[in-house]
């Protein structure tokens, strides 16, 4: 993994919408090439507003947001399915999007599906599948915008304990398989660190880096285990004392 | 992918593990529509109207007999049924079907090409919104019959005054209808279709449109229960003899000759066409739209 030159660079980020407070205050962040950043902080810690501008999808007040490869893929808290498409159709509106030609469309989606596992689900409509699979779908066409940066805001948090878990497998698998580089949005301590290389802890109205954490934890994890376990202690109780801060004034 | 197999020591067991972990739950979690048979469907949907109608009937032939009303005032159903026949046997009552469905159809079509640029500008474009979107919305609830006269003043008595009357009557409903297929977007749709790189009229045409399919049409069935209703208006005033005689003008001629079955006849080929027109068309455009959306709660 180098961290020479990073797939996403945020410098010196603020953000305040209209005439209110900052929401986001001085954030410096690189997420290297091939790594997996998790972003975790309390509620009203700014990260989805983040996310969004590392998307392009909003401008910072200050600061600049650099993407070297281009638009970043982003995937939502909910899948965000088109449901006047089915799932393959979905996908291959992003490639047409993306200006993939006709012909070649049909085949990459379903080369797609077949990556997250869903082959032959490509037909079904959207409120024929389950939960995690709309998020494995959904997976499926942020992989059809061809970026190799991946945006998630807290993905997984309205699925069940279950699927969750299948899924958290599911992303390291395809981020080794796709060489993607991952900023990853969650308010879920253990999460962050079954899934990350290195965990950001931000601070609360307004948003700025509290501290960081390399998780030195060998792949395969488990979100059971007793490293991961031992790390979201720590992190924990920092997140606790950021959060009392509020409550002190 | 091999890195991690290789750290486990597991090679491909892994992988196959986790894909036969997420077959189960998909199979678990995925959910079966269960429709049933078009035919039981139909039948379990057609015998409450039909008890509703004998029931009906009894009641105005019970009506009838009691004598409340001269026969000339109240027929009996087996007059009007008669009337009916008659009607149906030399083709004057089909005819006048076909004239008005005709003309109801193609001020529909009309209202439909205007209504729905119409709405996609006011619902987009702000300064529009502002100006006339409290027009359009008052508009509807105008009945159309108020624009009978204006129209026989300034197109004469003619199809372009009725034909003026459906379109005034329709526009507002369908272009409403798009205002508010548009308005109840959800915005996550719209972000998606921004992250996915739609601008403008990609974006429109991939996400805008589609998502508010289920408004529109919505709309367009409203929109069509105007046309037929402000046709009606209008040929019930809208009458010479070089016209087309429509169900409209065949319920005046019924007025003038004090002909109560001739009447009857007539509303009962105006409700006909309303309903097989709702049945044929909109019911089943609208249950394909919602059904593939998986808005469709199978209710028995």
């Amino acid at each position: 993994m180098t961290r020479s030159t990073g797939a996403v660079s945020l410098r010196g980020i603020t953000k305040r919408f209209g005439d209110g407070p900052n929401v986001l205050e001085d954030v410096s962040l690189d997420v290297a090439e091939g790594e997996f950043l998790c972003l975790l902080g309390a509620s009203g810690c700014g990260k989805s507003t983040l996310l969004n501008l590392a998307a392009g999808l909003d401008r910072p007040s200050a600061g600049t947001v650099h993407v070297p490869g281009g638009r970043a893929a982003l995937m939502f808290q909910e899948p965000a399915l088109l449901p006047w498409l089915t799932a393959g159709q979905n996908v291959e509106l992003a490639l047409r999007l993306r200006g993939v030609a006709k012909r070649d469309r049909r085949d990459r989606a379903d080369e797609l599906l077949e990556l997250v596992r869903l082959r032959g689900a490509g037909s079904k409509r959207v409120h024929e599948l389950s939960g995690g699979m709309r998020q494995r779908v959904a997976m499926a066409r942020a992989l059809a915008q061809d970026s190799h940066v991946l945006l998630m805001d807290e993905p997984f948090a309205a699925l069940d304990a279950i699927t969750r878990d299948v899924l958290h497998e599911e992303l390291v698998r395809l981020r080794e398989s796709q060489k993607l580089t991952v900023l990853f949005v969650t308010h879920n301590v253990r999460e962050a660190v079954r899934l990350g290389d290195r965990v950001v802890l931000l601070s609360s109205r307004p948003g700025r880096v509290a501290k960081e954490y390399p998780v030195g934890i060998e792949h395969p994890r488990r979100i059971e285990s007793p490293e991961v376990a031992k790390l979201s202690v720590e992190i924990t109780d920092d997140l606790r004392t950021e959060i009392r801060r509020h409550g002190a004034h | 992918m091999s890195i991690l197999d290789s750290r486990r020591g597991g090679g491909n067991g892994n992988n196959d593990d986790l894909a036969s972990l997420e077959a189960g739950l998909d199979a678990l979690e995925t959910r079966h529509d269960t429709a049933a048979s078009r035919g039981r469907r139909i039948l379990s949907a057609s015998w409450p109207p039909v008890l509703a109608i004998a029931l009906l009937l009894l009641v105005w032939e019970l009506t009838y007999r009691s004598g409340v009303k001269p026969p000339y005032a109240l027929p009996s159903p087996a007059d009007v049924g008669l009337v009916l026949r008659d009607q149906l046997r030399d083709g004057t009552l089909l005819d006048a079907m076909a004239t008005s469905l005709t003309r109801g159809g193609l001020g529909f079509l009309a209202a439909l090409a205007i209504g729905t640029p119409l709405g996609i500008l006011i619902a987009r474009v702000r300064p529009v919104r502002r100006g006339i979107g409290p027009l359009v919305s008052g508009l509807q609830s105008l009945p159309s019959v108020a624009w009978v006269p204006a129209a026989i003043i300034f197109f004469g008595i003619g199809d372009t005054a009725i034909y003026a009357v459906v379109l005034l009557g329709a526009t507002p409903s369908i272009a409403n209808g798009m205002v508010s297929g548009i308005d109840q977007i959800p915005p996550l749709y719209q972000r998606v279709g921004q992250v996915l790189g739609a601008r403008g009229l990609s974006s429109a045409r991939h996400v805008l449109l589609p998502a508010a399919l289920p408004g529109y049409v919505g709309g367009l069935r409203q929109g069509w229960a105007f046309s037929w209703r402000s046709l009606m208006a209008a040929e019930l005033i809208v009458n010479s003899p070089e016209l087309g005689q429509g169900l409209g003008q065949l319920l005046d001629a019924g007025r003038s000759l004090n002909d109560m079955s001739l009447v009857f006849a007539g509303i009962l080929g105006i409700l006909v066409v309303g309903i097989a027109v709702e049945l044929c068309v909109f019911a089943p455009l609208e249950r394909t739209v919602l059904r593939r959306r998986g808005l469709l709660v199978a209710r028995s």
